[in-house]
C-alpha cells in the first residue's frame, strides 16, 4: 500500500470515529488543536487504524504522535515492518 | 412553602413531549410493542415499551453523540426541555445543582463492549466505556454543557431513583444550598441481557401473544411488569425566586418521604408497611392529612407481588376511603429509575387538567387485594388537589413526593 493509499484510508477512519470532515484531515492536521480529539478519542482512532490496517500499536508508540503526518507515519513503518 | 417546578421535559414510549405524553396517557393505551433494538428470537419475553421516533441529532451533533449511552442521550433531552420551559433562569452557575437517577446507568454501551471483550480481546475494550456507562454520566452531561457547577450527583435506587432525585433535590432548595436544580431521571436498560435478567427474576410479564395487554397494573390477570426506558427532568427553584423572576410556575415539589424495607432484595415487606411509612414521612413532611390528598400515582407495576403491597398500603394509610389511584405503567411500561420523574409529571399534568389518566389494561380488579378505587377506561375529573406518587426499588427503596397545584392565576 503507497503512503496516498493509505492516507485516504487513515482519513476514512478519522471522518468515522473524530466526527471531522474530509477536508479538515490534512497531513499538518494536529489531533488536538484541529480536530478536537482528546486522549480518549485518539485512542478510539489508533483502535480504527489497528483494524483498517490490520496492524498492532503499543499505546508506548503513540507518544509524540500530534499530527495526522506522524500517524501516516507510524502506519507506514508497521506496513513496512510487516512486508 | 413548597418547591416551584417551573420547567418539564420528557422522552418516553407515549410521547416525546408534555402534550403527547399527556394525551396517549388519557387514550388509555399502551405503548408495548415488539422490541426493535435487538433480536429477540432467543428470549422469552420479546416485548417492550420502547422509546420511539427520538431524533437525537436535534439535541446533540453527532460526535457528542456518539460518546453517550442512548440512557444519556434521552436524559440530557428531556433536561433540555425542562431548561427551555423554564427560561432565563437567571442563575449564578455555580448555585445550580443537578441530580439525575438511573437503575442502571449505560447498560447498552457495557453490554456492547463485554461483547467485545470477549470476542476480540482487552485491547478492543473502547476508551469511551466508563464515562458512557458510569451512573452518574447524566448528571454530569447536563451540566458539562449548560456550565452548571454547583452540587452534582447521581441517585441509584433502582425504581424509585426518579423520585428520590426529585426530593433530594427538593431537600437541596430547601436548605438553601442551591437556587435551581435540574432533577429528573433516565434510563434504557432493554438490552438482551437485561431483558433476560428481569425476566429470570420472574419479574416480567410474559404476555408475548398480546404484548399491548401486558402491562395491566392492580388487574386480577397481570402477571409482571413490562420493561419501558425513557427520561424525566423537572426545573427546580424556591417558590418566592420563581415568582420574583416571573416564571410560569407549573405546581410545586410539596412533600418527599424515603425509606427502606431491611425487608429482602427484591421482595416488598409484608403488608407493604415499609411503603406505608413512606407514603406518611411524605404527607408529614408536606404537612397535609391523608383526606388532602386528591390522587395516588401508584408504583403500580403490574407485578403481582408489588400491587398487592401497595394495594394494602395504600389502604392502611388513607383507611377506608382512598383517594383514586392510577399507574401510568399500563401505558408506559416501567421506566426503571426515571419512572418516578415522568410519573411526578404525570400528576402535575394531571393537577393541572383537572383529570386522572386512566390506569391502561385495568379491566377486572382483583377481588384478593385491597380495595383501591383504580380509574380506568377514562379519565376522570379531578379537584384541584396535592397528589401523592409512590416510588418503590428493587432493594427495598422506597420514595414518596407530595405534588402540589400551582395558585391559581389572579383574578383581573
Amino acid at each position: 500500500m503507497d503512503r496516498s493509499e493509505a492516507f485516504t484510508n487513515l482519513q476514512s477512519c478519522a471522518v468515522d470515529v473524530l466526527h471531522v470532515d474530509a477536508g479538515a484531515v490534512t497531513e499538518e492536521a494536529r489531533f488536538k488543536e484541529d480536530l478536537d480529539a482528546d486522549s480518549l478519542a485518539l485512542i478510539e482512532f489508533v483502535m480504527a487504524l489497528e483494524e483498517k490496517f490490520d496492524i498492532s500499536v503499543p499505546e508506548e508508540e503513540l507518544d509524540g504522535v500530534t499530527t495526522v503526518g506522524q500517524a501516516l507515519d507510524l502506519v507506514m513503518a508497521k506496513l513496512a515492518a510487516r512486508a | 412553602m413548597p418547591v416551584a417546578v417551573t420547567g418539564m421535559g420528557l422522552k418516553t414510549p407515549v410521547g416525546l413531549d408534555l402534550a403527547a405524553f399527556w394525551a396517549g396517557l388519557c387514550s388509555g393505551r399502551s405503548a408495548a410493542g415488539p422490541i426493535t433494538q435487538f433480536d429477540t428470537s432467543e428470549h422469552p419475553v420479546t416485548f417492550a415499551c420502547e422509546v420511539g421516533g427520538f431524533d437525537v441529532g436535534t439535541y446533540l451533533s453527532p460526535k457528542e453523540a456518539a460518546h453517550l449511552d442512548r440512557v444519556t442521550q434521552l436524559g440530557f433531552a428531556a433536561a433540555v426541555d425542562a431548561l427551555a420551559q423554564a427560561g432565563d433562569l437567571g442563575a449564578d452557575p455555580a448555585r445550580v445543582a443537578v441530580v439525575a437517577g438511573t437503575g442502571v446507568g449505560g447498560l447498552i454501551t457495557l453490554e456492547k463492549e463485554v461483547t467485545k471483550y470477549a470476542e476480540k480481546g482487552a485491547m478492543r475494550v473502547s476508551p469511551f466505556l466508563v464515562p458512557m456507562m458510569m451512573s452518574n454520566a447524566t448528571a454530569a452531561f447536563i451540566a458539562l454543557q449548560h456550565g452548571f457547577t454547583g452540587p452534582n450527583f447521581c441517585v441509584v435506587t433502582a425504581c424509585a431513583a426518579g423520585a428520590n432525585a426529585i426530593g433530594e433535590a427538593a431537600r437541596l432548595l430547601r436548605s438553601g444550598e442551591a437556587d435551581v436544580v435540574i432533577a429528573g431521571g433516565a434510563e434504557s436498560s432493554i438490552t438482551p441481557v437485561g431483558l433476560a435478567a428481569f425476566n429470570r427474576m420472574g419479574a416480567l410479564s410474559r404476555r408475548r401473544d398480546d404484548p399491548a395487554t401486558a402491562s395491566r397494573p392492580f388487574d386480577a390477570d397481570r402477571d409482571g411488569f413490562v420493561m419501558g426506558e425513557g427520561a424525566g427532568f423537572l426545573v427546580l427553584e424556591p417558590w418566592d425566586r420563581a415568582v420574583a423572576r416571573g416564571a410560569r410556575i407549573y405546581g410545586g415539589i410539596g412533600g418527599y418521604g424515603r425509606n427502606t424495607d431491611a425487608y429482602h432484595i427484591t421482595a416488598p415487606s409484608p403488608g407493604g408497611d415499609g411503603a406505608v411509612r413512606c407514603m406518611q414521612l411524605a404527607l408529614e413532611d408536606a404537612g397535609l392529612a391523608p383526606g388532602e390528598i386528591g390522587h395516588v400515582n401508584a408504583h403500580g407495576t403490574s407485578t403481582p407481588l408489588n400491587d398487592a403491597a401497595e394495594a394494602e398500603a395504600i389502604t392502611k394509610v388513607f383507611g377506608g376511603s382512598p383517594p383514586p389511584v392510577s399507574s401510568v405503567k399500563g401505558s408506559t411500561g416501567h421506566l426503571i429509575g426515571a419512572a418516578g420523574a415522568v410519573e411526578a409529571i404525570a400528576s402535575l399534568l394531571a393537577i393541572t387538567a383537572g383529570a386522572l389518566f386512566p390506569t391502561a389494561n385495568h379491566e377486572r380488579p382483583e377481588p384478593a387485594l385491597a380495595p383501591v378505587d383504580v380509574v380506568h377506561g377514562a379519565p376522570r375529573p379531578l379537584a384541584p388537589a396535592p397528589a401523592l406518587s409512590n416510588s418503590f426499588g428493587f432493594g427495598g427503596h422506597n420514595a414518596s413526593l407530595v405534588l402540589v397545584p400551582a395558585p391559581a392565576p389572579a383574578a383581573g
